[in-house]
């Protein structure tokens, strides 16, 4: 048994467990044990209020994209099969390009020179340019756009699981639509919604090339972070502490789920 | 007329999907507090013409009246009926007692007086004291009660049931089908009751609706179905029939092979012509000199004991099989030959059922 799992093993232990092993041993020894790292990410402001923002734009996107993404999985449960598979393949159909070309694509669309501000100048909506990008406003419309199939593909696969005469029964007891959505529908769906909301969080908290493209350096992520220590200040040691602290959070996060629902319906394994 | 009952008319109601018509032309009319249910093979219409009678689905032409007010077009929220489906579609992250209390709180009914119906409700299905159990929790057999109480605690004046004992063992079965007879009568809503199975059928109704390709065949009480079929499709889907091509001779008489059978009923005037044996009308002969019996000679091909009955199969001359069953007690053993020995049997002209064929 052993002898037929030890390749796959070898291959964890090659790709996550040694880099994730060099990232903390990075982070805590430079000329000897340290914390420095550690200390300077707790008493320093720049990291203290790019978490924050971190954190902020992520609840802010997850609940974006709870709120566009519920009801396109309602609809894509509702209708019949064909039209379903449809309203999927365009949810995914973005996730097969690369998230580079679709940042871009939000600046074309978002940027004072852009197809958003040209029209509305052309309406005569506005005199001025509106500012939608290079700020936290880009930063958000973009990220809600990438992460929305991991948003709605949880919630789809939680709402099908939903037995359609249980809606029908409710109607039958006396609850009209909205009641029996409120009551049944709704509840059920909880897990697909905790499901959803934890993918597009915990992705969101290491989200970089479209805060970096779309955010103009004033929306400094986390992982924007990572990326300055690196290439401005060649600091590895920061870099990794500031990551070890991400992938701490996320861990976190996961836990706290789990005592909620099975991971694996996060993941997407069920 | 019982106030707590509704009385429900189908007028031609008649639905197709694309090119396929799951219920065609059916008209039916069930008096308020008759228990009356829809029996067919699977694909027949009887679970469409449910869905049509609970609003869930849209007839295609003809239209619904409940005690003469049209609801063919009222979304089935507003028609108040009460609705037991298969798989029973018990709320799973609901309690007992707040699936029973459901349709109070849809009907935003005072807080204050749920426990007490939900107590009631549940104590008339046997389940006095469930309230807090979790639905996953519960066998079939509870779950079924749960559905039922949900279904009645608001008192409909109209109960469909889709399958509700499908999904219980025989045993189960046989004694819910008891209870919920005896349940009609206390509460004397009419019933709608769907089931492909036919003795479930006849232990419960006041009247059958047999139904076959989306038509409605024929719909009768249980005694005059099974002994007065419309036609070869209901004797056979009703008891244990053999089904045997005749030969019209005249008014009262067929002739089966080169035998010539007396009926005391008319012949259907049609061509094709189907003998109906019930299993349990073939009798051994005695011997009593009785010229008006119908009497037909075979080989006794098997015996088979099943318990309280056994079943002997039978060939005649011409190499038709027929089958008999005898209650399974000595006095019957003794007059059944060993498989290979000849017996004759006597079908009396009163149980002799002519048919006409039913169109496959």
């Amino acid at each position: 048994m052993l002898a037929l799992v030890s390749p796959a093993l070898l291959v964890i232990l090659a790709l996550i467990v040694l880099p994730v092993g060099w990232l903390v041993w990075q982070s805590i020894y430079h000329d000897g044990f340290t914390l420095e790292n550690y200390r300077r990410i707790v008493t320093e402001d720049i990291y203290w209020r790019s978490f924050a923002l971190t954190f902020e734009i992520s609840l802010l996107v997850t609940v974006l994209a709870l709120l566009l993404g519920y009801p396109v999985a309602y609809l894509a449960n509702a209708v019949p099969r064909g039209w379903s598979v449809l309203i999927l393949a365009l949810v995914v159909l973005p996730f097969w390009t690369s998230v580079l070309v679709r940042a871009y694509a939000w600046l074309a669309l978002l940027q004072r020179t852009g197809v958003i501000n040209q029209f509305l100048r052309y309406l005569d909506v506005i005199g001025e340019p509106l500012a939608l990008v290079h700020n936290t406003f880009g930063t958000v419309v973009a990220t809600v756009h990438i992460l929305l199939p991991f948003m709605v593909l949880p919630l789809y696969a939680t709402m099908q699981k939903i037995p359609g005469d249980l809606m029908q029964a409710g109607a039958s007891l006396g609850a009209g639509p909205t009641h029996a959505f409120l009551r049944i529908f709704l509840p059920l769906s909880l897990p697909g919604v905790l499901a959803g909301c934890t993918m597009v969080f915990v992705l969101c908290l290491g989200f970089y090339i479209t805060p970096e493209l779309l955010g103009g350096g004033r929306t400094v992520m986390v992982s924007m972070l990572v990326s300055r220590n690196v290439e401005l200040y060649n600091q590895f040691g920061a870099a990794s502490a500031v990551a070890v602290v991400l992938l701490l959070s996320v861990l976190a996060i996961f836990f706290v789920v789990s005592r909620f629902i099975s991971l694996d319906r996060v993941l997407g394994q069920k | 007329m019982d106030k707590r009952a509704e009385s429900v008319e189908i007028r031609s109601a008649s639905k197709a999907y694309g090119a396929v018509r799951a219920l065609d032309d059916v008209s039916l009319n069930v008096g308020a507090g008759e228990f009356v249910s829809l029996l067919g093979p699977s694909g027949s219409g009887k679970t469409t013409l449910l869905g049509i009678l609970g609003g869930f689905i849209l007839p295609s032409s003809g239209s619904i009246f409940f005690g003469g007010r049209d609801v063919t077009w009222m979304p089935p929220h507003k028609r108040d009926i009460g609705v037991v489906f298969q798989n029973y579609a018990l709320f799973p992250h609901m309690s007992v007692g707040e699936n029973v209390a459901f349709p109070l709180r849809a009907r935003r009914l005072p807080k204050a007086a749920w426990p007490e119906k939900v107590r009631a409700a549940l104590a008339m299905v046997g389940l006095a004291g469930y309230e807090a159990r979790g639905v996953a929790q519960l066998s079939g057999g509870q779950r079924q009660r749960v559905a039922l109480a949900r279904a009645m605690i608001f008192e409909p004046r109209l109960i469909l049931m889709d399958e509700p004992l499908s999904a219980l063992d025989k045993q189960l079965r046989e004694s819910m089908q008891i209870e919920l007879r005896t349940l009609h009568r206390r509460i004397g809503a009419t019933i709608i009751y769907v089931t492909h199975d036919q003795r479930e059928a006849l232990t419960m109704s006041d009247r059958v609706a047999v139904m076959k390709d989306g038509r409605l065949i024929q719909i009768d009480e249980p005694a005059r179905l099974h002994d007065h079929p419309a036609n070869s499709f209901v004797a056979s889907f009703i008891g244990e029939a053999t089904l045997l091509p005749v030969r019209r001779v005249d008014a009262c008489r067929v002739a089966l092979g080169d035998a010539v059978l007396r009926s005391a009923r008319p012949i259907p005037a049609e061509d094709a012509l189907m003998l109906a044996v019930h299993s349990e009308k073939l009798l051994i002969d005695d011997g009593a000199d009785d010229a008006a019996r119908n009497r037909l000679t075979g080989t006794v091909t098997d015996v088979v004991y099943q318990g309280e009955s056994l079943r002997i199969f039978l060939a005649l001359a011409d190499g038709t099989a027929l089958s008999l069953r005898q209650p399974s007690h000595h006095e019957a053993h003794r007059r059944i030959p060993p498989v290979g020995g000849s017996l004759t049997v006597t079908l009396h002209p009163e149980d002799t059922i002519v048919v006409p064929k039913a169109s496959a």
